[in-house]
């Protein structure tokens, strides 16, 4: 690439603790570049997302976390114009080979988005769709085992348990976005993505979504993209900062918030951009 | 600029500060240029209204007299002997309006209305039909035969115009067929309760008839020729303009390839009719060898039409669906198309069946290109056998039935027209009204 080793080192992402990390790794990302038709959007980004984890996406808005996040599930796949460079392994298995088939791929990597997107139908076929296009369930006792499951593990069982059949689009927008979730986690997925799944969300159903958050990662692996320095601090456990299609730093949450190596991470945590 | 105006309004308060119950001349003339454009509007309103109304007005005014109908009750002995005579002579009609005649004579004299006419001149008040009909029922009940059947026998148009005002004494002088002492006896029997109006069935129900005879011509064949088009339509434009948007919204990679193929689609919409008519009669008749005037060539004709309408609107449904569905759909491992047929579509179909019945409605009203593959109204004087007959037998349509019959120089066809556009009208509200029934249905709201 370069002969500057300068330069080299300014993409290198700084892993503050990469020893530790070999052990558990669910997903390697390997130089990846990611390009809108000419726009290089991500650059070179390497890092390793451990299981069992929350990992945090922060930076200022453009930075590509999202474009980021959706390579990873290869929902990048639907832009027409968009190219993805680079490997992504989850276990071990590189997602982009052409055998593999994206629809697969996307009931092991569940996504959650910005917007809380339940279907127009009711609450019960939300969670019910998943399992049923994907043949989990033979017998529709299985499936309103499936849905109660779900629903209880989003913690929305309580507050909907009574009305399964009305519409989705009828509940408040957190817990539209618990619903989310919940028909996320019904397909049995290993990973979870969230694109700032609070941003559109008040501060009390913030919390629940958070706390939500925090229960899951004892079975699933989670990614999580937030504009939120507060809700990185509060839910992940490891955080990447990235900065104009450049992964500047990875590390355990408490490090980067406290002890930053880089001056662009130290900047933006410090509220000197962003 | 603002900044150095703000400046002293803020550092001397009061000075320039006005009275909120006062307008500022600028707030006047934003109001006034305000009340002015709702004038405009109203007025437009207004202009569009008034030619609404008097385009109901004269529809309503001259198609409305079509629904009814003269007859003449006549009590007819059907006596064996007559009849077999009527049947061995070689023009039938005449005998059994013979037949007729003594029936009418002999009604009057009982009625005490007096004349010195001839009944061969007598019977210009019927239908020149009349006698047709006298023998279509004894041929089709010869049970009846020895009993003596009562009859509404058709008035000739000109009796009728009389009774609907349309016909007038004076235009008579110049008449051959009838002339006012006719209109003398008219009257009479009217008084008498022989000659009446009722509901015109066979209008709505009936066949087209000869120049000679529109008291007897009805829209009822051709309406089962538009019938049999809006078929072929609607099962073939629907799934085909379907599957082509859906092709090009959610799957087709956007190329200038497909770029050419959406300019050409819209542009497709704008071509006149009539040149589908042309291509359509090059096409499916001279090179394809289908039947000329069949409804199925109409169809298809139409087809060609309907589809750009329908893949305009329901790509334009399609767009409206948000990307946050499908997004949620493809996130949890559906595939595109589980996506598209699950999710897009229904949340698509309010709006491609009204694209749907909006195109189908335009295509029922479409005049030109039937005419080019001669489906012109004329040939509508005879029922279909059956379905397939319904698709191949030369026939017409409303609309080329309608122009035929404003064509023609009697007036009673002309009343005709409008009739038959009151009751094409009537199909297109239904079809609109459908529409919006079937909108609400299946409209969910997200
Ligand atoms: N669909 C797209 N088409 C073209 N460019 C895009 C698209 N999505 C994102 N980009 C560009 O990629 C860059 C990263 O965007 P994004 O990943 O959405 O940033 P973030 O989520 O960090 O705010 C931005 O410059 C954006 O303009
Ligand atoms: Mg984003």
């Amino acid at each position: 690439m370069s002969s500057f080793s300068g330069l080299a080192r300014a993409t290198d992402p700084i892993d503050q603790n990469k020893a530790t990390a070999m052990e558990n790794v669910k997903i390697a990302a390997e130089k990846v570049q990611v390009f809108y038709g000419e726009t290089h959007a991500i650059k070179d980004v390497s890092i390793d997302i451990r299981a069992r984890t929350v990992t945090a996406f922060i930076g200022p808005s453009g930075c590509g976390k999202s474009t980021f996040l959706r390579c990873l599930n290869r929902m990048n796949d639907t832009i027409d114009i968009c190219r993805v460079e680079g490997r992504i392994a989850i276990d071990n298995e590189d997602i982009y080979d052409p055998k593999v088939d994206p629809v697969q791929l996307r009931a092991k990597v569940g996504m959650v988005f910005q917007k809380p997107n339940p279907f127009p139908k009711s609450i019960y076929d939300n969670i019910a769709y998943g399992p049923r296009i994907h043949g989990l369930v033979r017998r529709k006792s299985e499936l309103d085992d499936i849905v109660a499951s779900s629903l209880q593990k989003a913690g929305l069982w309580e507050e909907v348990k009574d009305r399964l059949d009305s519409p989705g689009t009828g509940l408040s927008g957190g817990q539209q976005q618990r619903l989310c979730i919940a028909r996320a986690i019904a397909v049995s997925p290993e990973v979870i993505l969230m694109d700032e799944p609070c941003s559109a969300l008040d501060p009390i159903a913030t919390a629940k979504v958070e706390e939500l958050i925090d229960e899951l990662r004892e079975n699933y692996t989670i990614v999580i993209v937030t504009h939120s320095m507060q809700q990185a601090a509060r839910v992940s456990q490891r955080t990447a900062f990235f900065h104009l299609g450049n992964l500047v730093e990875v590390g355990d949450t408490q490090d980067i918030f406290t002890n930053p190596v880089d001056k662009r991470t130290q900047d933006y945590i410090t509220g000197r951009f962003g | 600029m603002t900044d150095t105006s703000l400046a002293p309004a803020s550092s001397t308060p009061g000075s320039r500060s006005r009275s909120l119950l006062e307008l500022d001349p600028h707030t006047k003339k934003r109001n006034a240029a305000e009340a002015r454009f709702r004038v405009y509007g109203i007025v437009a309103i207004g202009i569009g209204l008034f030619f609404l109304v008097a385009l109901l007005y004269s529809i309503l005014s001259n198609g409305l007299t079509a629904f009814y109908q003269t007859s003449v009750t006549l009590e007819v002995p059907l006596v064996q002997t007559e009849i077999d005579a009527a049947e061995k002579s070689v023009v039938k009609t005449s005998k059994y309006r013979d037949m007729i005649a003594a029936v009418l004579v002999q009604k009057m004299e009982q009625a005490g209305v007096a004349t010195s006419m001839k009944s061969k001149e007598l019977l210009q008040i019927l239908s020149a039909g009349a006698p047709g009909t006298l023998r279509d029922h004894v041929l089709s009940h010869p049970e009846q035969i020895g009993t003596t059947a009562t009859f509404d026998f058709l008035a000739s148009s000109r009796v009728d115009g009389y009774l609907k005002g349309r016909v007038t004494r004076a235009a008579l002088a110049e008449d051959k067929n009838l002339s006012a002492a006719h209109l003398d006896i008219i009257d009479q029997l009217v008084e008498k309760g022989i000659v009446e109006k009722g509901f015109n069935w066979n209008f709505i129900f009936g066949s087209d008839a000869s120049d000679s005879r529109p008291e007897q011509a009805g829209i009822g064949v051709s309406m089962i020729g538009s019938l049999f088009m809006m078929l072929v339509v609607l099962v073939l434009s629907l799934p085909i303009g379907v599957a082509a948007s859906i092709y090009l919204e959610e799957f087709a990679p956007k190329n200038r390839w497909t770029d050419l193929i959406e300019v050409n689609i819209s542009n497709l919409a704008a071509v006149p009719s009539i040149v589908f008519g042309i291509l359509g009669l090059s096409a499916f008749i001279q090179f394809a060898h289908l039947p000329q005037s069949a409804p199925l060539v109409g169809g298809l004709v139409l087809t060609l039409m309907t589809l750009p309408t329908i893949i305009i609107s329901t790509r334009a449904s399609l767009k409206s669906v948000p990307p946050s569905i499908r997004d949620a759909a493809l996130g949890i491992g559906a595939s595109k198309m589980q996506s598209v047929f699950h999710h897009v579509l229904p949340l698509a179909m309010p709006g491609i069946l009204t694209g749907t019945i909006i195109g189908l409605a335009q295509a029922l009203g479409e005049t030109a290109p039937l005419l080019l593959i001669g489906m012109v109204g004329f040939i509508a004087s005879e029922f279909p056998d059956g379905v397939f007959d319904g698709f191949l037998a030369p026939n017409s349509a409303m609309p080329a039935q309608i122009y035929e019959w404003a064509k023609r120089a009697d007036p009673a066809f002309y009343e005709r027209a409008w009739g038959g556009i009151i009751i094409l009208l009537v199909f297109l509200m239904i079809m609109n009204i459908v529409a919006i029934i079937l909108r609400r249905r299946f409209e969910r709201r997200w």
